[in-house]
C-alpha cells in the first residue's frame, strides 16, 4: 500500500481536509440546486404561457445553457464581470451565480415539459369548473407534475455535484485541489501518492452520487 | 391427403397457470382449420406456441416429418416452415413494403434480391398493391398493411399459415378486403389455421372448426355449417349465442 | 474590444479549435461504439459482460470527467500506465460518454415492441438477424434526438482537458488572459469559437428532433 500512496492520507488531517474540499463541492451544489429549483418552477411556468416575447427570451437564455460549456460561463462571470464592471465577486458567488444560472434552465425544461405532458383537457375540465388560471396551475397542473419532477430533480443534484468539480478552475479550494495539494506535499516522501489520492477522490465522489442517482431511478419506477 | 401438422399432448403453462391442456390437432395439406373461442380461451397462444414464440411444457408438435418436442430449442426451425400473420400487422416501419417483404427470403433463405423482388411484386400485384411496393407502412391504411403482411409471410413459402385475429385491428370497412385475400388463398390449396372473431368468415372458410374454451378443445367439426346452425357441446352453444341480438 | 489583439489571437484560437475537434470527435466515435457494444450486451443478457457494463455504467455516470482524466492521467502512470494528454483525452471522453451512449441506445432498444422482434422471429429469421436488420435500426432512429444530446454533451465536457496540459479553448483563453491581461478579447474569442463548435450540433439537433422521430419513415 505504501508504494500507492494510500498511506499519505493518514498522515495528519489529510483525509479530514479532503473530506473539507469535497464538502466544499457539495454545499455551492446544494445552494445552486436549492436556487435552481425554486426558480425553474417559475421559469417553467412562464416557459408554458403563450407570450411570444417571453417564450423568445427564455428560448435564447435556454439556448445560451445547452450550448456553452459552464466552465466558459464561470471564466466570464469570474474574470468578465470584474474587468468589465470592476465587481470583486468571489469565486464561490461567481460558482453558485453560474451552477444556477445552468440549473435554472435545466429545470425550467424539466418543469415545461411535464407540464406539456399533462393533457390539455385536464386544464380545460378546471376553467370549465370556473378555476381561473392561477387556480388552475396551482391546484390541478402543479400537484400533477411534481411526483414526475421529484427524481428529474434529484438528478440534477448530482449533475450539480459533478460540475462543481469544475471551480477548481477558478481558483476554489475543493477536493481536486486539496488533492493536489497534498500530492505536491508529499512528493519526496512519496512519490506514488497520485495513485492512492486521486483513487480516493474518485470513489469519494461515487460514494456521494452513486446513492442519490439510485434514489432518483428508484423514485422514477416507483412513480412511472 | 397426408398430414401436415400433428400436435401431441401439447401443455403450456404461464407459471402455474395452465393455459392449454392436452392440446391434440392433427392438420392435412390444404386444410383450412378455423379455431374460434371466448377471448382468454387460449387461441392466440396455442398459435404463439406452434410458431416457437412461446416455450411448451409439454408435448410433441411435427411439421412436415420434423418432429419437435417441448424443450427443445429445434422449434425456431418450425419458423421456416411456418408462417405467421398478427393482429398488429408488425410490418417493420423503417422499411418499404418491398423491403419489408423480401427482407426474411434475402437473409433467412439466401435467395437472391432479383429472384425475391421478382416474385414479391408477383405476390403484391395478386393483392392489388404493386403500386404502393415504395410505400413505407405508415402511409397504407390497416387493411393495405395486414395484405403486405400476408404477402410478406407467403414469400417465404411456408408450408402452413398462421392467422392470429388479422381483422381484430382493422377498421369495418378494411376487414373486407384482407378476408377476400384470405379466401383466396384457401381456394388456391394452401394450409391455413385462423384464430377469428368473424363469426361468418368462419363458416365461408373453415374446413373445419375447432371450439376452444378454457384451454382444451371442446368440439371439432369437419362441417362449418352445421357447427354454427347446431353445435354439440353446451358451452359452445353457449358461446355461439353471445353473437345474437334477440 | 481591440480588433488587431482580436486578429492577431484568432489563428491560436483556431488551432486550439482543431484540437478540441480533432480529440472531441474521436471520443465521441469511441463512445459510439462502446455505446452499441454495451447496448447490445444489455439487450442481450449476456452472462457477465452484462454485470461488468452496468458497474462500468455506474462509475462514470457517477464521477465527474476531470477527476476521470486526473485519475486516468495521473494516476495511472504511478501504475505503470502512461499515456499521452491527447489518448487520455480521447479515452477519457469516450468511457464517460460511452457510459451515456449505452443508456440512450437501450433505452432506444426498450422502446421496440417485443412482437416487432416476434414478427421478425416468426419469418424465420435469427436472433442476430432480427437485431441487426429489426430492432437496432429503429432503435438508433428512436435515439438519435438523445444521441445527439449526448454529443452537445460532450463536446461541451472538453472544456477540462486544459487541465491536463492540453491547448484546447479553454488553456489558450486562460493563457493568454494570464500573459497579456485582454480578458474581454479573450473571453470574446472563447465564446465564440464554442458557437463555431457547438452552433451546428445543435441546430442540427432541433431539426432532427422534428424530423427523424420513430414512424416518420416516408415522409
Amino acid at each position: 500500500m505504501a508504494n500507492l500512496g494510500i498511506d499519505v492520507l493518514f498522515k495528519g488531517t489529510n483525509f479530514l481536509r479532503l473530506l473539507q474540499g469535497l464538502w466544499v463541492s457539495v454545499e455551492i451544489s446544494l445552494v445552486s440546486v436549492a436556487i435552481s429549483i425554486l426558480l425553474g418552477l417559475v421559469v417553467g411556468v412562464l416557459m408554458t404561457l403563450n407570450k411570444l416575447w417571453l417564450k423568445a427570451i427564455l428560448k435564447i437564455y435556454l439556448e445560451i445553457v445547452r450550448i456553452m460549456p459552464q466552465m466558459v460561463l464561470l471564466f466570464i462571470v469570474y474574470f468578465g464581470t470584474t474587468r468589465v464592471f470592476g465587481w470583486d465577486i468571489t469565486a464561490e458567488a461567481a460558482a453558485i451565480f453560474v451552477f444556477s444560472f445552468w440549473g435554472v434552465a435545466e429545470m425550467g425544461d424539466l418543469v415545461r415539459g411535464s407540464i406539456k405532458s399533462i393533457p390539455k383537457i385536464q386544464f380545460e375540465s378546471a376553467y370549465a369548473l370556473g378555476m381561473d388560471k392561477k387556480q388552475t396551475y396551482f391546484y390541478i397542473i402543479l400537484p400533477q407534475t411534481i411526483r414526475r419532477l421529484i427524481p428529474l430533480s434529484i438528478n440534477l443534484i448530482t449533475r450539480m455535484i459533478k460540475t462543481t468539480s469544475l471551480v477548481m478552475m477558478i481558483g476554489i479550494v475543493e477536493v481536486l485541489k486539496v488533492a493536489q495539494q497534498i500530492i505536491e506535499a508529499n512528493r519526496k516522501a512519496s512519490p506514488n501518492a497520485a495513485f492512492g489520492v486521486f483513487a480516493v477522490v474518485f470513489l469519494l465522489y461515487f460514494i456521494v452520487c452513486w446513492p442519490i442517482s439510485r434514489l432518483a431511478v428508484y423514485l422514477e419506477k416507483r412513480w412511472a | 391427403m397426408s398430414e401436415l401438422l400433428k400436435v401431441t399432448h401439447l401443455q403450456k403453462k404461464f407459471g402455474d397457470n395452465v393455459v392449454l391442456k392436452d392440446i391434440n390437432l392433427s392438420v392435412k395439406k390444404g386444410e383450412v382449420v378455423v379455431i374460434i373461442g371466448p377471448s382468454g380461451c387460449g387461441k392466440s397462444t396455442f398459435l404463439r406456441c406452434l410458431n416457437g414464440l412461446e416455450e411448451i411444457q409439454d408435448g410433441v408438435i411435427v411439421v412436415d416429418g420434423l418432429p419437435v418436442e417441448a424443450g427443445k430449442r429445434e422449434i425456431t426451425k418450425l419458423r421456416q416452415k411456418i408462417g405467421m400473420v398478427f393482429q398488429s400487422y408488425e410490418l417493420f416501419p423503417h422499411k418499404t413494403v418491398l423491403e419489408n417483404i423480401i427482407l426474411a427470403p434475402m437473409k433467412v433463405q439466401k435467395r437472391s434480391k432479383d429472384e425475391a423482388i421478382k416474385e414479391a411484386l408477383e405476390l403484391l400485384d395478386k393483392v392489388g398493391l404493386v403500386d404502393k411496393k415504395d410505400y413505407y407502412p405508415r402511409q397504407l391504411s390497416g387493411g393495405q398493411k395486414q395484405r403486405v403482411a400476408i404477402v410478406r409471410a407467403l414469400l417465404m413459402h411456408p408450408d402452413i399459415l398462421l392467422f392470429d385475429e388479422v381483422t381484430a385491428a382493422l377498421d369495418p370497412e378494411m376487414v373486407h378486403e384482407v378476408l377476400e385475400t384470405m379466401l383466396s388463398l384457401a381456394k388456391s390449396g394452401s394450409t391455413m389455421l385462423i384464430v377469428t372473431h368473424e363469426m361468418s368468415f368462419a363458416r365461408a372458410i373453415a374446413d373445419r372448426i375447432i371450439f376452444l374454451d378454457k384451454g382444451e378443445i371442446v368440439e371439432e367439426s369437419s362441417d362449418a355449417k352445421s357447427f354454427f346452425i347446431k353445435p354439440t357441446t353446451e358451452r359452445a352453444k353457449k358461446f355461439l349465442k353471445t353473437f345474437d341480438y334477440e | 474590444m481591440d480588433i488587431d489583439i482580436l486578429k492577431s489571437y484568432i489563428p491560436l484560437y483556431k488551432d486550439a479549435l482543431f484540437l478540441t475537434m480533432k480529440i472531441g470527435w474521436q471520443g465521441i466515435l469511441l463512445s459510439l461504439v462502446l455505446g452499441l457494444a454495451g447496448a447490445a450486451i444489455l439487450h442481450f443478457r449476456i452472462p457477465v459482460l452484462k454485470a461488468i457494463t452496468g458497474i462500468y455504467i455506474e462509475i462514470f455516470r457517477n464521477t465527474p470527467l476531470l477527476v476521470q482524466l486526473f485519475f486516468i492521467y495521473f494516476a495511472l502512470p504511478k501504475v505503470g500506465i502512461r499515456i499521452t494528454a491527447e489518448t487520455c483525452g480521447v479515452l477519457g471522453l469516450g468511457l464517460l460518454g460511452g457510459a451515456y451512449m449505452i443508456e440512450t441506445i437501450r433505452s432506444g432498444l426498450e422502446s421496440i415492441p417485443v412482437i416487432q422482434t416476434e414478427s421478425a422471429l416468426s419469418l424465420g429469421m435469427t436472433k442476430e438477424q432480427t437485431f441487426i436488420h429489426v430492432i437496432l435500426p429503429q432503435a438508433i432512429s428512436m435515439s438519435v434526438p438523445g444521441l445527439l444530446a449526448n454529443v452537445i454533451f460532450l463536446l461541451k465536457e472538453t472544456s477540462v482537458f486544459s487541465t491536463i496540459s492540453l491547448m484546447d479553448l479553454m488553456f489558450t483563453a486562460k493563457d493568454l488572459i494570464g500573459m497579456y491581461a485582454k480578458t474581454i478579447e479573450c473571453l470574446f474569442l472563447l465564446v465564440v469559437f464554442y458557437l463555431i463548435m457547438l452552433l451546428p450540433v445543435s441546430i442540427l439537433g432541433s431539426i432532427v428532433e422534428r424530423r427523424m422521430r420513430y414512424g416518420q419513415f416516408g415522409d
